[in-house]
């Protein structure tokens, strides 16, 4: 597989949905850092990580920050590269087209792919 | 090999930072190299000077403290995910009005930038989750 430096520094793994924990906000604080240290940093949202792009979430869970907020300030940030398994978007009957952010599907059996393609990964 | 860890389960909560341990204990007998633990998300309660487990229990804070003596391995904690959780230094305490502190050397508050550098520069990262 050819690594280009472009898509290849960074993999951020988010498995938790936006209410219930503070993993996902503690995930893309990290993905945001990274961002702003000039690495090139992809999300991919997987299982229940898939409803941080939920469209019309107006707040937080009670007491804590929003995290749609993130999600929207992405692009300032150039993580553009936003991946969502269709397994997981079907399991939660999404569609792409209806979430708050342009995602890129991928399938199952690309996931690792992807892994392989980043020179690191952090798992939230 | 250069090793850095990432810890972030609580003590006494779950295996996460239990394995840790244990774990940077196996690769420094292997002859490795062991960096810096990096705490954050829950994993920032393993860095307390107040948490008083039973006699017959292992006092976490008290094994990574032996862990930095012994090894020189560095204890880094995240300063916003500690801040939050009531997990403070002196100078900390003092800049935010608060009578006590729960955090002291050889644990160190610091950013997230620290833990990319720790990516960069370690052979392996290696993360303890709950």
């Amino acid at each position: 597989m050819t690594i280009t430096a472009a898509t290849a520094d960074l993999l951020v793994i988010l498995r938790h949905g936006p209410y219930g924990s503070s993993w996902l906000r503690e995930g893309l604080d990290v993905s945001l850092v990274a961002a702003a240290f000039g690495q090139k940093v992809s999300l991919m949202f997987l299982g229940e990580g898939v409803l941080a792009l939920m469209p019309g979430q107006a707040k937080g869970a009670p007491g804590q920050k929003a995290t749609a907020p993130i999600i929207d300030m992405l692009a300032m940030y150039d993580i553009d590269r936003l991946l969502v398994c269709s397994d997981d978007l079907q399991r939660m009957g999404l569609q792409a087209d209806e979430l708050c952010a342009a995602v890129e599907v991928i399938s199952g059996e690309n996931v690792s792919a992807e892994l392989d393609r980043h020179r690191s990964v952090f798992n939230f | 090999m250069r090793y850095a860890l990432l810890v972030m389960g609580a003590p006494y909560s779950h295996q996460a930072a239990h394995s840790a341990l244990r774990f940077a204990q196996a690769i420094i007998r292997k002859g490795h190299h062991l960096d810096t633990v990096f705490f954050y998300h829950d994993g920032v309660h393993n860095a307390s000077i107040l948490m008083s487990p039973p006699q017959d229990e292992l006092h976490m804070r008290n094994a990574w403290a032996e862990l930095h003596e012994a090894h020189g391995t560095r204890l880094e904690v995240c300063i916003a995910a500690a801040l939050r959780r009531g997990l403070l230094d002196a100078s900390e305490a003092k800049r935010h009005a608060k009578t006590a502190h729960s955090v002291e050397a050889p644990f160190e508050l610091t950013g997230l930038g620290q833990l990319l550098e720790l990516q960069r520069q370690s052979d392996r990262l290696v993360t303890f989750a709950p």
